[in-house]
């Protein structure tokens, strides 16, 4: 072969090196964001398997596993690695990663190697959990409170702490990346107002990264070195305070849950505009909405405290601004209804899966209102009724959203289309397990059923039969999409380059793109969600 | 060309200025970070000292006043002459970088020399804080609370001076290696913050650990 | 219905049922809406609908405005009736009868007045206002009864307290709230709430000979209490008769009640509040009096008569 032909076409990021060590030395986001894609999804099914046996264990009164100890470690687990490992870094560090160089008109993020070292502190900081979890686990809930996991629990609680402090970084890292490249590597004309929602959710994620995640490693230290030495801040026999703790940790931990949810806000604000083919209804109130979520995000820490022994007047603060943190996310969601309005709806996989964000976020939203009223959240807390509260959102919310953004982005990512039959079956499917599951868990909250109880009075009998029979529903959807997604892999229908017909510069570029994304640098003229004007680019497949 | 002044432009970036100033940004935005990581020491500072006020001064009488004092001048000096290295490289005179830079560093070793010194007479004292303790009775309690807060604080200030000096070591080993021009040295300016950066945080650090005790 | 699997058992409990009963109809409202309107657009506006979809609103601010409005009205009012009605389960009142516990892993050990213990037993008399003042040996524990709507986080080193007045009688479970440890799940127990008349009898079948009172008057002369105040000591010490519920000033200014908490962090800590007027020269007395010696103490101190006004 002539070895002076000039190739006709540009390497797409997939065929641009085949070796292992173009994969682990990449500094391609779309490469990265694809390592990441398969850390997390282990990750989830890890976390996911803790689920499964919890729910085992929940059939029978008195716990069907060998022993509460076992229980107790299996619902820390959970919660760390679905938290930690999972729904922090999820949306961010994947689709984040792949899309938001391309939607903005970026060659690559701004810190390309310090992308690549955050993957790979990630999975130092998963490998430290795992070790811990694989030596015995740790007992202490996914909270870590004080002085039950400093001086009481047994467990390699500093394994799986110093495990959540590297993963920190990993997060700081990607927070980083992504403000920078947002303020400095938009393309010509692309102003402020003209960027996608998307961008500005994570834009406020990675704010919320930055300033919230420092606050956990620091507690997390303060923590660690009263485990380690038997003596510490928190430590009450030296005068300390175990409250210090909670509300380090909170500071932290509720900025966290913003973390998960608003990338899921800002990817379902990319697909219902484009599957009802209308502009994002109220894109200014939009925007800010998700600024105003994150800051105000910070404030109400303490509703996760309004029985530990806070002063009440701190409590009746926290519950008013925790109200008011509600009011932004309700006026997404009328907006994104009234982006239905009058438009022509497609019911495509990324639509249902973003409809079922919607239903679900909602409802998840509103039993947030009951925890929020203080005299309710007395009766309310630490009960079941708190867990599927943020089940909702964060399960029925979050990881719905994930999938939606997974269909949505898929050809553009792999550059084939998915079967879409069975993928809509899999979203209804998802939709109805996790309703199964987790609405009866409403009702034993309110009954009184504690969290975190390896068995229970027989009473709670059939409303936990029901919820686990739920649970092997949804587990069944999550694990459909392994299956069609891996195989439209070889199987699947080559993509075009705008297969939605979806406004957004990540639509302009080869599916899928090529390592350095454009080959001209776009200029952008109109705002994000142009599907009325019929002479966009969008007639072009 | 820019591609001369900075063979390492990324593509992603339009020239050698928008990316030194992408990078400065981010080392700003860092800083951020580590602001509020060290602020949230500083609030268990706070509620410590309130929750016993007595113990607390107590126990921070006994820190050793003429280490921290000695190492506050050392850092701020080490800062200056960095300093120094910042503005000879902006006029071109590498050398000149290089001995700031290997200045700037031993000052730091001294730092931590002192600091391991400093630590070694705490020990001998009984201030570690779990175990047996040289204050008793009442200010016992708050006297720990505050050598806690002594130890992970110097602790973890001394592992960010390590980090700073071997940044501080890899910029003259690059200097060394005539990577950086009048034109660009951006990773010169981008380790002077966080030099800088850790030196604000011993002089936020100073009063807390050897003036409280010792006023009134 | 729900009630027969969820009594209603306390004062309060109909109260909170009443805001969840709010609750739920403000998001039953709501989500009637959403999902409604979700439904009706997804048929209506269906891409294959041929129905005239008209001009599409340019303006959208008045839209905006008033669903955040009306938002904020709806959250607003919920805010305060749930603000309301914690604010009065957080002010017990003067007349209850103060009962103690102390959590541990993995147990409930309580302590009545008269000197009767029970351990993952609560007894108490119906329509009588109960002050629970809870303390915690190791780890948080959280004092949950659900038939009451009530729950409170139980803490290591001080006090917590908690009322309800039970307007049931009958058996109803008590949780362990908070995450404590191995045994969490089955720290449980129950409270039976007793006529009036059974109380009393109960009372009387399980009493120890002398009252917790009783039992602290001793402890507070050999631990050396009464050597500073009880009036005759060399030592100028504030005098306790008639202390407990009294407003006490403060040598900062401020002014405190002497309750159940003050007079346990003044024996444990004394330097922190030092009454106007007294140098602060008590002695710390922790680690010294353990749990149960200190609610004696506690018990004794709020029996003090006052003394005669001079």
């Amino acid at each position: 072969m002539s070895q002076t032909v000039t190739a006709t076409r540009v390497l797409s990021y997939l065929e641009d090196g085949k070796t292992l060590r173009s994969w682990l030395l990449t500094t391609d986001h779309k490469r990265i964001a694809i390592l990441y894609a398969l850390s997390i999804t282990v990750f989830f099914f890890i976390g996911g398997t803790a689920a499964a046996l919890i729910r085992y264990n929940l059939v029978t009164p008195q716990g069907a596993l060998p022993s509460a100890e076992t229980y107790n470690r299996l619902f820390t687990m959970h919660g760390v690695i679905m938290v930690w490992f999972f729904l922090v870094p999820a949306a961010p560090v994947t689709i984040g990663n792949f899309i938001i160089p391309l939607m903005i008109g970026a060659r690559d993020l701004a810190f390309p190697k310090i992308n690549l070292m955050s993957w790979y502190l990630f999975m130092a900081g998963g490998a430290c959990a795992l070790y811990a979890l694989f030596a015995g686990g740790v007992d202490t809930g996914w909270t870590f409170y004080a002085p039950l996991s400093s001086n009481y629990a047994q467990g390699h609680v500093v394994a799986v702490v110093a495990g959540i402090f590297i993963s920190g970084f990993s997060t700081i890292a990607t927070g980083l990346n992504f403000v920078v490249t947002i303020h400095r590597l938009r393309a010509p004309g692309l102003t402020w107002y003209r960027l996608p929602v998307f961008i500005w959710s994570f834009y406020a994620t990675s704010v919320i990264f930055l300033l919230a995640t420092p606050v956990l490693a620091i507690t997390l230290i303060l923590l660690s070195f009263e485990r380690i030495f038997h003596v510490g801040v928190f430590d009450p026999r030296i005068g300390g305070d175990p409250l210090l703790f909670q509300h380090m940790f909170w500071f932290y931990s509720h900025p966290a849950v913003y973390i998960m949810v608003l990338p899921g806000m800002g990817i379902v604000s990319q697909i219902i505009p484009c599957f009802s083919r209308k502009e994002l209804f109220g894109y200014k109130f939009v925007v800010w909405c998700s600024v105003a979520i994150a800051v105000i995000g910070f404030f109400v820490w303490g509703h996760h405290m309004f029985v530990s022994g806070q002063s009440p007047y701190a409590s009746i603060v926290f519950s008013l601004l925790s109200y008011f943190v509600a009011v932004p996310s309700a006026i997404k969601v009328f907006n994104w209804l009234g982006t239905m309005h009058k438009g022509r709806i497609h019911f495509n996989a990324p639509m249902i899966y973003a409809l079922g964000f919607v239903g679900l976020f909602t409802s998840g939203g509103l039993t947030g209102l009951f925890l929020a009223a203080l005299a309710a959240d007395v009766h309310l807390h630490d009960t079941y009724f708190v867990i599927a509260h943020f089940h909702f959102i964060m399960v029925g919310g979050m990881v719905s959203a994930y999938f939606a953004a997974l269909h949505f982005w898929w050809p553009k990512i792999t550059g084939r289309m998915y079967p879409e039959t069975i993928a809509r079956g899999a979203a209804l499917l998802m939709f109805l397990g996790f309703n199964f599951t987790f609405l009866p868990q409403y009702i034993l909250g309110y009954l009184g059923m504690p969290r975190r109880y390896h068995s229970y009075p027989p009473e709670f009998q059939v409303l936990n039969v029901l919820s686990s029979a739920g649970a092997s529903i949804l587990a069944v959807a999550y694990v459909l999409p392994l299956f069609y997604l891996g195989w439209s892999l070889f199987r699947g229908e080559r993509a075009p380059r705008n297969p939605w017909r979806a406004t957004g510069l990540e639509w302009t570029t080869d599916s899928p793109p090529i390592t350095r994304n454009f080959l001209v640098v776009p200029t952008v003229t109109s705002g994000p969600y142009d599907y009325a004007d019929p002479h966009t680019k969008l007639a072009d497949v | 060309m820019s591609e001369n002044v900075a063979p390492h432009t990324h593509f992603q970036y339009e020239d050698a200025r928008h990316q030194a100033d992408s990078a400065i940004a981010g080392m700003w935005l860092f800083l951020a970070t580590e602001v509020l990581f060290f602020g949230g020491l500083i609030l268990a500072w706070i509620f410590c000292r309130h929750w016993n006020p007595e113990g607390f001064a107590a126990g921070a009488k006994e820190s050793v006043l003429w280490i921290g004092t000695v190492n506050l001048a050392l850092l701020i000096t080490s800062s200056f002459v960095y300093g120094l290295g910042q503005a000879a490289i902006e006029a071109g005179r590498v050398r000149m970088l290089i001995w700031c830079c290997l200045l700037t560093a031993g000052i730091g070793v001294v730092f931590l020399g002192l600091k391991l010194l400093e630590w070694h007479v705490d020990l001998d004292e009984n201030l570690w804080p779990a175990g047996p303790f040289k204050l008793h009775g009442a200010e016992a309690d708050g006297g720990r609370l505050f050598w806690i807060f002594y130890f992970v604080a110097t602790g973890l200030h001394a592992v960010h001076m390590l980090v700073g000096i071997v940044a501080v070591c890899w910029i003259a080993l690059r200097a060394r290696r005539a990577e950086f021009t009048a034109d660009w040295h951006t990773p010169v300016t981008v380790v002077g913050l966080y030099w800088s950066f850790v030196d604000m945080v011993w002089i936020v650090l100073y009063p807390l650990i050897y003036v409280v005790g010792r006023l009134s | 219905m729900i009630w027969k699997f969820l009594p209603q058992a306390s004062s309060s409990a109909w109260e909170t049922d009443g805001l969840l009963i709010g609750l739920t109809l403000v998001t039953g409202a709501v989500l009637f809406l959403v999902f409604g309107l979700m439904l009706v657009y997804a048929v209506r506006y269906r891409d294959s609908s041929p129905i005239d979809r008209g001009k599409i609103a340019e303006k959208t601010f008045r839209f905006e405005i008033s669903w955040t409005i009306a938002t904020l009205v709806i959250f607003f009012g919920l805010f305060v009736w749930g603000a309301d009605l914690y604010a009065r389960l957080m002010i017990p009142p003067t007349d209850a009868v103060r009962i103690y516990v102390v959590a541990k892993q993995w147990m409930w050990k309580i302590e009545h007045q008269g000197g009767q213990r029970e351990i993952d037993t609560l007894h108490v008399p119906v329509h009588t206002p109960i002050e629970l003042v809870m303390t915690s040996q190791d780890v948080i524990h959280d004092f949950f009864v659900p038939a009451f709507r009530v729950k409170r986080d139980v803490l290591p080193n001080q006090y917590e307290t908690m009322w309800f007045t039970a307007e049931k009688t009958g058996t109803y479970h008590l949780f362990c709230a908070q995450f404590c440890g191995l045994d969490h799940a089955v720290m449980t127990g129950q409270v039976v709430v007793q006529t009036q008349a059974d109380y009393a009898d109960w009372l009387a079948r399980n009493g120890t000979s002398q009252t917790l009172a009783q039992q602290g008057e001793p402890l507070f002369i050999r631990y050396g209490c009464s050597g500073c105040h009880s009036g005759n000591g060399t030592v100028r010490a504030p005098s306790l008769a008639g202390l407990y519920g009294r407003p006490v000033p403060l040598s900062d200014g401020s002014v405190v009640t002497a309750d159940d908490r003050y007079i346990r962090d003044s024996i444990l800590q004394p330097k922190r509040q030092v009454v106007a007027g007294f140098a602060p020269v008590m002695p710390s007395f922790d680690g010294v009096i353990p749990e149960d010696d200190l609610i004696r103490l506690v018990a004794f101190i709020q029996s003090l008569a006052p003394e005669r006004p001079r």
